[in-house]
């Protein structure tokens, strides 16, 4: 049968999205192979390898200062790793702007992200919940609107988690603080800041991880295509 | 596939002519006004540029945090250096009373000051945190000269825009604008925690730059060399740190 297509994500989405997946992916690698370089992480203003850790990852080091228990120091990747994480949180910042600007401009959080009021009850959540848990593939209209998890999580992203890990990562920066000094302050510390980045991370990295599951769950290429192209099949039920 | 009308054609065209003219004009400023840091060059120009010029921007004169006397580290760590050589040991052995800093380039009296005169100088003190690229820090009270009394001394000519300064150690060396070299907090330290600097911390003398991570606060400083063109230094990146792939500008 052939299938007729229907512009399912604007073209402000699916350039954002992909901008900031690549930024992500520059961040993220960036930013563990800054870790490298001290994998240990604490809480307050100042911490380093003569005072007592919050926790350690245990992996080896970049540097022969910092003890690990490995009898060998990994390469330093420090250079281009800082410049490629700066880069590209520039891009993030600016792609995450232009996105909230528009998308609110555009009532796109109004109209595909907000959940109506009705949906956002203990019965209804626990219902969705369920369909995850069960892996349910997503009903064909469902290609067409987002459930009212998959919703609150985006927002959650968008509004909550993206603002905290951009503040954490300013707040670690000596002369953004010298012009701002409440961005540390309030977080309890310049390290404070950075140990909360790095969780802030996994929480990204957990979203990613959920996220390409759901979709390779709902159909991978469909959903793939859906995102570049703009454009998905529309269910047989409406043809 | 949607037609492109004419319409869109004409807008996207005035709009692509009117961002590459805005863009030509952006860095004829930028250039004008000290927005562009030395390294600007390669695939991550662009964000060290936009980290640069937005820092220049809004946080020229700001303060470096400094912090009560009872949140200076017990414990700071010192960080590694390359083995200091036979000219270091020499020096160390008569107690830095040999050490000295020279002063040269667009300046109208070129200088060379003994420790003991630096230490003569007005001094200041400030408790700020040194942190690291990789991520560690410590909190301790530097005491020094102001760098800025140093170069009013000296007499820095006005079109100066940059402050080289060098350590002791051959391959390492470093340089500020002019925000950070005339801010009131970035020292010629010779002291820390109310006692002499000592050498594994950078003594005899350390230039402290708070607003910037600990790579810019060079230690072992035997020379300082004002300039308004990094160009003719090493390989014209503005620092050593670009040599080795690390960002010149250290504010973030």
């Amino acid at each position: 049968m052939a299938e007729t297509l229907r512009l399912r994500h604007s073209f402000l989405v699916r350039v954002t999205h992909w901008l900031t997946t690549f930024s992500f992916l520059a961040l993220l690698v960036s930013g563990l192979e800054i870790v490298v370089s001290h994998p240990r992480f604490y809480w307050g203003e100042t911490g380093n390898v003569n005072t007592p850790p919050l926790f350690t990852i245990p992996i080896a080091s970049s540097r022969a200062a910092v003890p690990t228990g490995y009898g060998y120091v990994l390469p330093d990747q420090n250079g281009w790793s800082r410049y490629l994480h700066f880069q590209s949180a520039w891009v993030l910042i600016m792609t995450g702007l232009l996105y909230v600007a528009v998308g609110f401009f555009k009532g796109h959080f109004r109209r595909n992200l907000l959940p109506a009021l009705s949906e956002v009850s203990f019965r209804r959540l626990a219902i969705s919940m369920a369909q995850h848990l069960r892996f349910e593939r997503p009903r064909a209209e469902e290609a067409w609107s987002y459930n009212v998890l998959q919703r609150l999580a985006y927002l959650l992203i968008i509004f909550v988690v993206f603002p905290l890990i951009i503040w954490t990562g300013l707040a670690m920066s000596p002369s953004f603080v010298s012009a701002i000094p409440a961005a540390v302050n309030v977080l309890g510390g310049q390290q404070s800041a950075r140990t909360l980045h790095f969780f802030l991370t996994g929480a990204l990295v957990i979203f990613l991880l959920v996220h390409v599951f759901m979709v390779v769950l709902a159909g991978f290429w469909s959903r793939l295509r859906a995102m570049i192209t703009g454009r998905a099949a529309e269910p047989l039920e409406r043809v | 596939m949607s037609k492109i009308s004419r319409r869109q054609l004409i807008t996207t065209g005035l709009a692509t002519a009117a961002g590459a003219s805005g863009l030509v004009v952006a860095e004829k400023l930028a250039g004008r006004y000290g927005l562009i840091p030395p390294d600007f060059g390669g695939i991550y120009g662009p964000g060290e540029t936009l980290t640069y010029a937005a820092q220049r921007l809004l946080t020229r004169h700001s303060l470096a945090r400094e912090f009560s006397r009872s949140q200076i580290s017990r414990d700071p760590f010192a960080n590694e250096v390359a083995p200091l050589g036979e000219p270091f040991h020499r020096l160390e052995q008569g107690a830095f009373s040999d050490w000295s800093l020279t002063v040269d380039g667009m300046v109208a009296r070129p200088a060379s000051f003994s420790l003991a005169e630096l230490k003569s100088f007005p001094r200041r003190s400030h408790i700020t945190m040194i942190q690291c690229e990789e991520g560690w820090s410590y909190i301790g009270e530097w005491t020094g000269v102001p760098l800025s009394h140093v170069l009013e001394l000296v007499g820095t000519l006005p079109q100066a825009r940059y402050v080289v300064y060098r350590s002791i150690q051959p391959d390492w060396w470093e340089s500020i604008d002019m925000a950070d070299a005339l801010h009131p907090q970035t020292l010629l330290a010779h002291g820390m925690n109310d006692s002499e600097l000592p050498v594994s911390f950078g003594g005899p003398l350390r230039l402290r730059v708070p607003r910037q991570l600990g790579y810019k606060s060079v230690k072992y400083i035997t020379r300082l060399t004002i300039t308004d063109n990094l160009k003719q230094f090493g390989k014209g990146l503005g620092s050593a740190s670009p040599e080795g792939g690390y960002a010149w500008y250290a504010g973030i």
